[in-house]
C-alpha cells in the first residue's frame, strides 16, 4: 500500500527545471532512499512535500490527503515530519524544552490556549520528552541550552524532536552529515529500531553506508527527474545510475 | 524538581506581593513613598508586564502599544461619564474594547514580522494619535482632553439613586473612594494580579510556544504549530494589559488625552522592558519603576535647585556647571534617560535583572541562583 503518492510534480526556477515530472510511490512502513548528485533536486522535492515550496503542477498525496497548497503546520499535523539538512532547533531553549514543544504539538494540535496550566506538571508529555532524549543519548544534558551542543548532537536533538511527534512519514535530509562514524552507526541503529515498520521513512543521503544499511528501496534522481528505481542490489549494478551519479565508477 | 520549582514561584510571588504592598514604607527613604508616584509605578508596571508578554516572550517588537493605553483611558472616562463612577465597569469595558482593537490591529500587523511588524504597529498608533485630534474629536474632545463634567449622564448611578454631591464626583470601588492610599492599594492589588497572570502564562505550555516563536519560528511551523495564532494571542493579551493600565490612569486621574498615545509613550514601554530585562518576570516592573522614578526626580529639578546644589562652587564655575547640568533636568530629563540607557546597553545588555544576577554570582560564586533562574522564566 502506498503511503505517499507523487505524480507529475514540476517546479521551475526561471529556466531551471528543478523538478521535472517527478513520479514517486513510497510504500507504507518502508525506508525509501533518494540519492543523486548535488543539485539533482532532492531537497527541492522534500520542500514540495512539506509546503515550503508550492509546485507548478502535479500532486502529492499522503495517506489520502492532498498536501499541495496546505500550510507547513497543517502538513506536519497530518503526520509528515521533516529533519532538516542544517539542524533547525530552538537554540535559546533547553534540550528538554526543545523536545517538549513537539510533544505538546502532538498532543494539543496547531493551537491551544492553555495559558493557565503548568508545563512542568504535564507528566505524560514529560514522559515522551524524557524517553526521546534517552533514545538519542542526550538525557543527561536535558537542562543545557541547545545552542551549546556540537553539530552532531544538534542533529540528534532534532531527530528526537521529530520523533516526539510520533510521525507517520519521516523525511530525513542527510541525517548523518557531519557526524562521526560512531554517531552515524548509532543513528542508523536508532532509525532501524524506530516505529516497528509503522513509520514510513524517506531518506536523502550521500553516505552509501547509511543508504545501503537502511533502505529497502532506492530512487535515483538526476536533473530534476527520477532516472532509476529499485531494490538496493539492483541499483548498485544499474549502469544508468553509475553513469549519472558516479561518473561511471563502480560501487 | 517540579514541586521545588512550583514552590520557588510561590516564594517569588509572595516576595513580590510583600514588596509592592510595603512600597510606601520601603520607598520612603528615596522620597517616593507617596501615593501619586507609587500609583504610577504600579500602572506602568502593569503596562510593562503586558508588553513583555509580547516582546519578551515572542520577540515581536511592537512600537504602538501606547494606542491601547489611550483606548483604555478614553473608554474608562466614557464609562465614568455615561454609566457610573464605579471603576469596575470602567476597567472591564476598557479591557474588552482594547482586546477587540488589539485583535484587529494584531491580525493586520502580524502578517509581517521583524522591522516591518514594528513599523506597522507604529503606523497604527500614530493614526490613532492623529485621529484623536481630528475626526474623533467628538469622542476624544481633541486637545482639551476628555474630562468629567457636573452634568454627565451617569445612568447607572442615577438608577441606583447614588447621591450627587456638589461638584464633580470622584471614582470609587463600590463606595470605597480611590483617593490617596486606597487608590495606591487598589493599583497594587491589580499589579500583583497582573504579575501572577504573567507568571502563569510564562510557565504554561502556551508560554513555551511563545518562547519557541522567538527562538525559531521556522522550526515551530514545521513542528505543526500555527505560529501566527500564538503571536496574535500574545498581542491581544498584551493589548489587554495596556488597556487595563490605561483604565487605571483614568481611575486615578479621570482625564484622558491623546498625548498618552504619542509614539514616545510607545517607546517608553520598550525602554522600561529592556532596562529591566527582556523576557524576565520581574524586569519590566523594575524597569517601569526606575524610569518613572527618574522622571519624577529629574523633571522636578530647575535652575534654582541646581544653583543651591552647586552653591559651594566659585561663581565663575557655578554658572557654566548649572547651565550644563540644566540640560539634563526639567524638560530635558529624557537626555538623562538617554545617557543612562546608553551606559546600560553597552555594559549590561541584558538589563538590570542580568546585572543583578552577575552581581549575585560574583558575590556568592559557589551558590546556584535559583531565584534568578525562576525570575528569568526558566523551567
Amino acid at each position: 500500500m502506498a503511503a505517499l503518492e507523487v505524480s507529475g510534480l514540476k517546479k521551475s526556477f526561471g529556466g531551471l527545471k528543478a523538478l521535472n515530472d517527478v513520479n514517486l510511490s513510497v510504500q507504507f512502513g518502508t525506508v525509501h532512499a533518494i540519492i543523486g548528485p548535488n543539485g539533482a533536486g532532492k531537497s527541492t522535492l522534500l520542500n514540495a512535500f512539506v509546503g515550503r515550496l508550492i509546485p507548478d503542477s502535479g500532486s502529492v498525496v499522503f495517506d489520502g490527503i492532498s498536501l499541495v497548497g496546505l500550510q507547513p503546520h497543517e502538513i506536519n499535523q497530518a503526520g509528515v515530519v521533516r529533519v532538516f539538512q542544517t539542524p533547525e532547533i530552538f537554540g535559546e531553549l533547553s534540550l528538554l524544552d526543545n523536545v517538549l514543544i513537539p510533544a505538546f504539538s502532538h498532543r494539543d494540535g496547531e493551537f491551544q490556549l492553555n495559558g493557565w496550566s503548568r508545563a512542568a506538571e504535564q507528566a505524560q508529555v514529560h514522559e515522551v520528552a524524557k524517553h526521546m532524549l534517552e533514545d538519542v543519548g542526550l538525557f543527561a544534558k536535558r537542562n543545557t541550552i541547545a545552542n551549546s551542543l556540537s553539530r552532531g548532537d544538534k542533529r540528534r536533538l532534532e531527530l528526537a524532536m521529530c520523533l516526539a511527534q510520533e510521525p507517520k512519514l519521516l523525511l530525513l535530509d542527510e541525517p548523518t552529515a557531519g557526524m562521526s562514524r560512531a554517531d552515524t552507526n548509532s543513528t542508523i541503529d536508532l532509525l532501524q529500531r524506530l516505529g516497528d515498520g509503522k513509520v514510513t521513512k524517506i531518506i536523502i543521503e550521500h553516505d552509501m553506508h547509511v543508504v545501503f544499511s537502511l533502505a529497502e528501496k532506492i530512487s535515483v534522481m538526476a536533473q530534476g527527474a527520477i532516472i532509476a528505481e529499485g531494490a538496493p542490489d539492483a541499483i548498485k549494478t544499474d549502469p544508468r545510475v553509475q553513469e549519472a551519479y558516479l561518473g561511471g565508477a563502480h560501487l | 524538581m517540579m514541586n521545588t520549582l512550583a514552590k520557588q514561584d510561590r516564594w517569588l510571588l509572595f516576595g513580590f506581593a510583600l514588596a509592592v504592598l510595603a512600597g510606601p514604607v520601603l520607598l520612603k527613604p528615596f522620597g517616593a513613598g507617596y501615593p501619586d508616584l507609587l500609583q504610577k509605578f504600579c500602572i506602568f508596571g502593569i503596562f510593562a508586564i503586558g508588553y513583555n508578554i509580547l516582546f519578551g516572550l515572542t520577540g515581536y517588537l511592537s512600537f504602538g502599544h501606547a494606542a491601547f493605553l489611550g483606548i483604555g483611558s478614553y473608554t474608562a472616562v466614557w464609562s465614568f461619564k455615561l454609566l457610573t463612577m464605579n471603576v469596575l465597569p470602567a476597567i472591564l469595558l476598557s479591557v474588552l474594547l482594547t482586546s477587540v482593537f488589539a485583535l484587529l490591529i494584531g491580525y493586520i500587523c502580524l502578517r509581517r514580522s521583524g522591522i516591518y511588524f514594528s513599523i506597522l504597529t507604529l503606523a497604527f498608533a500614530q493614526m490613532a494619535y492623529n485621529m484623536a485630534y481630528s475626526v474623533l474629536t467628538p469622542i476624544t474632545n481633541g486637545e482639551t482632553g476628555l474630562q468629567l463634567a457636573k452634568d454627565d449622564l451617569r445612568a447607572v448611578d442615577k438608577f441606583f439613586g447614588v447621591a450627587i454631591q456638589d461638584g464633580i464626583p470622584s471614582t470609587n470601588f463600590f463606595g470605597m473612594s480611590l483617593v490617596g492610599y486606597s487608590g495606591f492599594y487598589f493599583c497594587a492589588v491589580l499589579l500583583i494580579l497582573s504579575f501572577y497572570v504573567s507568571m502563569r502564562i510564562t510557565r504554561s505550555p502556551f508560554g513555551l510556544m511563545l518562547k519557541a516563536v522567538k527562538s525559531n519560528q521556522n522550526r515551530l511551523k514545521y513542528t505543526g504549530i500555527n505560529t501566527r495564532s500564538y503571536a496574535l494571542m500574545a498581542f491581544v493579551i498584551s493589548g489587554c494589559f495596556a488597556g487595563l493600565a490605561g483604565a487605571m490612569l483614568a481611575v486615578t486621574d479621570p482625564l484622558a488625552g491623546a498625548d498618552r498615545m504619542h509614539w514616545s509613550a510607545s517607546g517608553e514601554v520598550v525602554l522600561m522592558t529592556i532596562l529591566g530585562g527582556v523576557g524576565t518576570l520581574l524586569g519590566p516592573v523594575i524597569g517601569a519603576g526606575v524610569i518613572k522614578y527618574l522622571e519624577n526626580i529629574f523633571s522636578s529639578f530647575n535652575e534654582q535647585i541646581l544653583n543651591g546644589v552647586f552653591g559651594f562652587l566659585p561663581d565663575a564655575l557655578q554658572h557654566p556647571v548649572v547651565k550644563f547640568v540644566g540640560l539634563f533636568v526639567g524638560e530635558g530629563w529624557e537626555l538623562t534617560l538617554g545617557v543612562l540607557f546608553l551606559v546600560l546597553i553597552i555594559f549590561v545588555p541584558g538589563g538590570l535583572m542580568q546585572g543583578l544576577q552577575s552581581l549575585q554570582r560574583r558575590l556568592f560564586p559557589s551558590q546556584p541562583t535559583p531565584a534568578a533562574d525562576a525570575a528569568r522564566g526558566a523551567h
